[in-house]
Formats: structure tokens, sequence, C-alpha cells
């Protein structure tokens, strides 16, 4: 499996060949909450690392998604405009956001490691 | 809890009312006329074919299903309604009174001006109350709500800077993190992009990262205060001016103006624009979505360009001014239609005329004092988010809450069983699981007592790990706890009736 790397704001990437997977951490969608509604952009679109991404909507609040690093939309998870649960069923794997192509690499240099964000959530706590 | 089902589906007098489309009965409303004789139809073939899909009730049918809708209906008139954020003040009778007289409540938008002096009066003379009170030059009367005077108070800046000719250059306006969400969002539908300023550990805006994020792009901050956490912003003359000295603009959110109104002047405060909710700060009934009216006070920089229509004085004679042409300023447009919320205005001129300028300020005194008891009393049994006095609002958060499998909505859930309708909760979003409690002004301090007591009583159940209180609630209502995950997932927006038992005629 490859390597997933974590923001300090909950968000998770996972690069595949030249194509990073983008979504929200277990966590986050504890603290969200039942997931009522994901905002996705069109594909094609340009995002920099740390720019507003997508929009999740829970019963409690909504919250921007970013973009944990730059990169261009190849897909979109078409599944949760139907389907939002995906989201907190599957925070990991199936309720993944966006795909991009990957821009620059090094990118991923600065962003944490599994251990990393673990030790940053206990310091949360 | 008593589990008995009825016969009927109702409880105790408790109605289970259908909607009226299911009231419905064929023949059921109008008036049976016999059947013309000798008379052919002029219609040429355009008779109607079927029903036009309106419900058929007769008169008492009609009146007893409002009047029950309306028995479901929770108001500061039936009970104590401590939600955060939004002021439900008392609504004094005198108001309605006032609001009733014909020649307020009768008079029609396209009257011919000189049938309605009075009307244009009132107008003229709240405005005098709103410019005086805030000490601001100028005033917009027109906008419907609070969230509309934003938009009216964001175009006078836009305006401002087109006259300036850097509307294209300035372009990002500031909003704490703490803002209401309408604030963005108005920025936002204006054009201009949103810049978040972070807040500090006191929940003050941080005025390093404030100053910090100044350049020759903004446009400028929008900023609420009393502020969203109930506090007032200690920084806020040298917030004006470092934006000033910018070259932008200082929108104030006045959403909780009714904290500091006869104590405060946002004039002194170097504010350029600031919308005033009527409904929370002047009272007018506004729980259940309505109505508002958000008039917006201007400074100097931008009274210019005030939208149309406003009333002004030529020889001691008043006219409203309702076209560009026979407008000596420069007004950036229209909002609304006719002139604004006229029953409104009458009411919170008469909430202004009969408090007087120290009993407004008492209003707000008390507000004040109401919710600072809370905090005082509170404080150690749930956990405060800031360290007091606040303002009118007291905010808590769910540090007291963990561990305990109970989170902040079974908490708010469970008080409607004990006959609270719930504070504002999961905002402000700067907290964890927030509560925020705002108690009316002229609650009793029994009043309070008793809502202290219960909260103490439910915190101190939650603790103790009782979490049956909790998990279900509300019980006692006729709809118990409401699965708002599917409603929000699966809204059903539209009844639709059913299938017809016969193919029409």
């Amino acid at each position: 499996m490859a390597d997933t790397k974590y923001t300090k704001d909950h968000e998770w990437v996972r690069v595949d060949g030249n194509t990073a997977t983008v979504g929200i951490t277990d966590y986050a969608q504890e603290q969200l909450g039942d997931v009522v509604y994901v905002e996705l952009p069109d594909v094609g679109k340009s995002v920099g690392a740390g720019d507003e991404a997508a929009v999740v909507e829970s019963v409690k609040a909504a919250s921007e998604v970013y973009a944990p690093i730059s990169g261009e939309v190849v897909e979109i998870n078409e599944a949760l405009a139907d389907a939002p649960n995906g989201v907190n069923e599957d925070a990991a794997g199936a309720g993944w956001f966006v795909k991009l192509k990957l821009s620059d690499a090094s990118e991923l240099e600065k962003l944490m490691s599994e251990d990393e964000y673990k030790s940053y959530l206990a310091e949360l706590d | 809890m008593s589990t008995k089902t009825t016969f009927t589906g109702h409880r105790g007098l408790v109605y289970e009312e259908p909607l009226i489309f299911e009231r419905s009965r064929d023949g059921a409303c109008g008036v049976d006329l016999p059947e013309p004789e000798g008379v052919a139809s002029r219609l040429g073939g355009m008779e109607r074919q079927g029903g036009v899909g309106l419900p058929g009730l007769s008169e008492p049918e009609v009146m007893r299903h409002f009047v029950r809708l309306s028995q479901k209906n929770y108001s500061i008139d039936a009970g104590f309604y401590p939600l955060g954020s939004c002021t439900m003040k008392h609504n004094p009778r005198l108001n309605e009174k006032m609001a009733r007289l014909p020649g307020f409540s009768d008079v029609h938008p396209l009257q011919p001006q000189s049938t309605v002096p009075g009307a244009l009066e009132l107008m003229s003379e709240l405005a005098r109350w709103l410019m005086d009170l805030t000490g601001m030059p100028a005033v917009a009367m027109s906008p419907k709500a609070g969230a509309h005077g934003e938009l009216c108070g964001l175009m006078a800046i836009r305006s401002a800077l087109e006259a300036r000719g850097e509307a294209d250059t300035r372009t990002r306006v500031l909003v704490p993190e703490s803002a209401h969400g309408t604030n963005p969002a108005t920025a936002a539908a204006c054009g201009f992009t949103v810049d978040a300023i972070p807040a500090t550990e006191d929940g003050r805006v941080d005025l390093a990262a404030f100053e910090a994020k100044l350049g020759p792009d903004v446009a400028g901050i929008m900023l609420t205060n009393p502020n969203t956490c109930g506090l007032f912003e200690r920084d806020i003359r040298k917030i004006a001016d470092a934006v000033h000295d910018a070259g932008g603009y200082f929108y104030c959110d006045g959403a909780n103006f009714n904290a500091i109104v006869g104590r405060v002047k946002p004039g002194d405060l170097g504010v350029d624009a600031m919308h005033i909710n009527l409904h929370k700060t002047f009272s007018t009934p506004h729980g259940g979505g309505g109505p508002g009216a958000g008039p917006v006070v201007l400074s100097d920089a931008l009274a210019p360009f005030a939208p149309l229509p406003y009333v002004t004085s030529t020889g001691g004679e008043l006219r409203l001014v309702e076209d560009e042409q026979s407008s000596d300023a420069d007004p950036f447009g229209r909002m609304v239609a006719f002139h604004g919320q006229m029953g409104m205005f009458v009411r919170a001129l008469s909430y202004m005329m009969s408090h007087g300028s120290d009993g407004l300020r008492q209003v707000a005194e008390d507000a004040v004092l109401n919710a600072n008891y809370v905090l005082a009393s509170l404080k150690d049994v749930m956990t405060a988010s800031f360290e007091g006095p606040c303002m009118h609002e007291a905010l808590f958060d769910d540090r007291f809450l963990k561990g305990t499998g109970v989170e902040t909505l079974d908490f708010a859930k469970a008080m409607i069983d004990e006959g609270y309708h719930p504070m504002t909760v999961y905002f402000p979003l700067v907290v964890h699981g927030a509560m925020l409690i705002e108690p009316t002004e002229t609650e009793s301090k029994e009043t309070l007592d008793n809502f202290i007591a219960c909260m103490a009583d439910l915190a101190k159940s939650a603790k103790a790990g009782d979490k049956t209180r909790f998990e279900n609630a509300p019980e006692l209502t006729p709809r118990r706890r409401l699965d708002e995950t599917t409603a929000a997932r699966k809204p059903v927006l539209r009844w639709t009736p059913p299938a017809p038992a016969q193919a029409a005629e």
C-alpha cells in the first residue's frame, strides 16, 4: 500500500505514481459527525497546496477541505453526491474526495507521516 | 414514562395534525350555488378542465388547522428562550398596539406621498434615533434583515472604492474566525475574497495577525462587536485605525448591538458601516424565521452611496427620494421594491420612545447582567470557554462532558424534556461542542435560578454516567429524537398527492 501523508487540518493524501488521492481522516469524520453533504470541485480545476478543494457539511457544521498539495483535479468521488455517508463509513478509503495530478512531489515532504499524525492527535486531546 | 398508545394517535389534548392537503375534502369549501339555467358558456372551450390543486376545507377546519400548528410553536411569550446569538427580546404589547393603528397598518406602499406624512415622519424619527444611538451621520433604512444589511454595507464600500478607482485592486476582506457565517458569505457575494483572522487565547481578534494581513489589496474588515464569543473586542479602536491607515473600511456587524446600546456609540469606535437588527435590538417577535429589519448606519465616507429610497427633508417637508435623478447624492442603487419593513419600524420606534435613552441603556445593562449571572453560576458546573465577564451571552464548551459519552447535542435534547428551549449549540466554531446561552434581559432572578439549577442537575447526571437521561432525549415531546441525519441527507420537501382513485373526467 502506498505511503499516506497527513495535514494538520486532518486531510490525508496517498500518492500512486503521478496521482494523489485526497480525503479527510477518520478523526475528522468522527469530529464532524454524520456527513450530510459533500461539495466537490470540477475536474480540470487547478488547486495550490492549502487551497480550498472541497466542502464537507455535517449535522454540526460545514468545513472546508484543503488540498494538501498542489495539482490538477483529475477525478472526483461522484459516489459521495448520493451517499455522503461514505465519508463516515470509510474515510481513509472509499470515502476519498478528489484525485489530483501531482505537480510538485517535493511538497509531500512537508506533510506528516502516519506516526507523526498519530502523535499530533494525541497532543490535541 | 408512559408508552400508552391511543386510538386516535393524539396524546392528551396535543393533536397529531396532518398537512392541510391531507385534510382536504372535495366540496368542503366555497358556496353552493345552483347551476344557472338558460345561460350558455361564453368561454369558448376555455372552461377549467380539472381542479387547481388547492386544499378544500371549511372555515372552522382551516381555523383549527392553523391554531393547532400555532400551538406547536415555541416563543419567548411561552417560556425562557436562551438561544445565543439570536437575542430573543421581550416584545412589549404596546408595540403591537401601535403597529395596529390603522394609519400605520393600512397604508399601501404605492399611496401618494402626500397621503402618508405620518409614515414618513415615523421613518425619519426612527432614523434620527438610530443615528443618535450609534453616533453615525447617516442611515439606510430599507435593508430587510441582518445579512441584507451586511450586503448594503459592503455594496456601499464597493461603491466608495469604485469612486476612488480602487475597486479592482482592493479585493480582500478580512473576517475573524469567530464571525457569523453570513459575514464571509456577504463578502464573497459582493465579489471580494475572504481572509480569516485568527483569534487569541482569550477569544478576541489577534491584533498582530490582523495587522500582518493588512495591505494595499484590503477593502476592509468585517468585525462583530461584542463578538460571537460574547466578548467585547478591546482593541477595536486600534483595529479601526489600522484598517483606515491601510486605506480600507470598517464594517461592524451590529447583531450584538443590544449589549452596548446607550453605553457605546459605534461612531466613536471608527465604524464606517453597521447594520442594526431592529428585531433583536429594538424588539419584534422573530422566532421561526422572520420578519427582520436591518437598517445600516453609515459614516461620512460611505453616506453618499446609501441606497434608494430614503427620506429627506426640504424646507421642513419630508419626502421620499425614489430615483437617482431626484437624489443629490450618489446612491449605489436600490435593494428592495418598496421602502423597508414598516411594521418593524413602528415597533422599534415604540420600543425606543417608551424606554427612552436611559431605559434603552438599562435594557443593555440587564442583558449583560443576566448573562454574567448565568456565566458565574455555571462556570464551575459546566466549562466556560473564556474568562468572564462576558457581554450579553455566555459561552460554554463540552470539556465538562469529556469521557461521559454525552455530547453537546444530547445535553441540548435533554433540556427539551425539562421544558427548556436549548441554547445555540456547535456555534461559534472556535470552541469545541459550543453552548452559547443568551438570556433575555427581562428574565427574573427566579427564572434564571430555575434554569441554572436544571443545567447543574443535567451536568451532574452526565458526569455520574446517567446516559439514559440523554441518549434518546427528548422523550416527552410529540416527536421524540429526530433523525437529523436522514432529514438532511434525504429531505422530503414536497407533498405528493396520492394516486387518484379514478381517472379525471
